[in-house]
């Protein structure tokens, strides 16, 4: 029973990230990378793969000397840890992928100030074990990463007809350009930031009915059960 | 003279810190309910990059020479750390000066537009004096957004907008549509 408890905790905390807690999504947290660089998929996939590497290293190493950390210089603590591992990580872009190091720019160095990063070690990671800190920041970065590709995907399709690289509409597709400058960026989160909060009030909207009729009318609710 | 007065424009309106490259985007959201409060909160943005300037410069020509590796962690921790002592040393010097931005300024200091301002004036190996300049125009673009942000959204909360639009939504397609209209002033540099 405990095993299963255990296990259950450990898929709870894998899942919140990636639909229930989205950190850009829900949370909107993280906006300044998740806006610059997904103008196309292939640099919101690295954005995203780099920030999972950083999020997941820094979370293990926090939880690792969460016991040795002074709980008065933590924020320093982690800041530096994370400054670390985004050092290695643009080191490592640099060398194997130039191309995209170079169109991600400064923003790789970036990650170090994305507020999603240093909340998850405030909130989880310096009070959990090793084990679970790194299955939340798993989930995060996941989640993170699918915020990202939503992003870029759609902001690459409008803005490029392309997806990938890959040409999507064949010669007669006029590009919506601004969809990949800036203001492309800020229209396309609103919009889908837009979805979800309809999303969330018509599931609010069809629970209450529910409740209505069962609150009103046992004999239909327990037919419709039936 | 000509190329500073271009680095301020350019920094204030044409590459605008917030709507073009979408730094500091955590207090231009948070902090732009009311104008007063908005534009303390870029003056104390203005405080901060001036400091950051000067840090990164100093950074730069004596220290990182030697160790380019180290260049992110040193720039957090310098920039943070002399943020507070200035803090410290304002609010024994000028407490009016503090009681305007000091609640700001902890916040402001890790914020992703302190942090790449010094990149980006890294990057185009700015000396001392086009930093300063450099960070003045910055400031002034992230108060001037954030003054105009505040400015619409106390218009949008006397009108009666649909419940499922408000909130970030709302304030990231009006960020959009300014965002648009600061494009054109991508203009000025073909006439000039």
């Amino acid at each position: 029973m405990e095993h299963l408890n255990e296990s259950k905790r450990y898929h709870d905390e894998f899942v919140k990230g990636i639909w229930k807690e989205n950190p850009v999504f829900i949370a909107v947290l993280g906006l300044c990378p998740a806006l610059a660089v997904s103008n196309t998929a292939i640099n919101s996939l690295a954005m995203a793969a780099a920030t999972m590497f950083v999020l997941i290293c820094s979370s293990i190493l926090v939880s690792i000397f969460r016991n040795v950390i002074p709980k008065e210089v933590r924020i320093t603590s982690f800041v530096i840890i994370i400054a670390t591992f985004v050092t290695v990580a643009d080191f490592t872009l640099q060398a194997f992928v130039p191309k995209i190091h170079k169109d991600l720019g400064a923003f790789i160095a970036l990650i170090v100030v994305n507020c999603l990063i240093l909340g998850r070690q405030e909130a989880f990671a310096f009070k959990n074990n090793v084990k679970l800190a790194a299955v939340d920041a798993l989930g995060m970065s996941l989640g993170f990463g699918f915020a990202l590709f939503c992003l870029g995907a759609i902001r690459e399709i409008l803005g490029n007809g392309s997806l990938f690289d890959v040409h999507l509409f064949g010669p007669h597709f006029e590009p919506w350009v601004i969809m990949i400058l800036p203001p492309g960026g800020f229209l396309s989160l609103g919009f889908l930031l837009l979805f979800f909060n309809w999303f969330k009030v018509r599931q609010q909207q069809v629970k209450a009915k529910q409740e209505h009729i069962e609150q009103f009318n046992p004999i239909i609710s327990l037919n419709s059960k039936g | 003279m000509d190329n500073l007065f271009w680095i301020f424009i350019s920094a204030m309106v044409i590459n605008n810190f917030t709507l073009s490259y979408f730094l500091g985007l955590c207090p231009f959201f948070g902090v732009s309910n009311k104008i007063a409060t908005a534009f303390r909160m870029g003056l104390a943005n203005i405080f901060v990059l001036v400091i950051t300037a000067l840090c990164s410069w100093v950074l730069n020509t004596f220290i990182l020479l030697h160790a380019p590796y180290l260049r992110l962690i040193s720039f957090i921790i310098v920039i943070a750390s002399s943020v507070q002592f200035v803090e410290m040393a304002v609010k024994k010097l000028s407490p009016a000066l503090f009681k305007a931005l000091g609640i700001f300024l902890p916040l402001i200091t890790t914020n992703c537009a302190i942090l790449g301002f010094a990149l980006f004036a890294t990057n185009k190996g700015y000396g001392l004096i086009e930093g300063l300049i450099y960070a003045l125009g910055a400031g002034a673009g992230l108060t001037l957004a954030l003054v105009i942000m505040a400015g619409i959204r106390e218009e949008t909360k006397i009108l009666d907008i649909p419940e499922v639009i408000q909130g970030t939504a709302l304030n990231m397609i009006i960020a959009g549509i300014l965002s648009m209209a600061f494009m054109g002033f991508a203009g000025l540099f073909i006439t000039s």
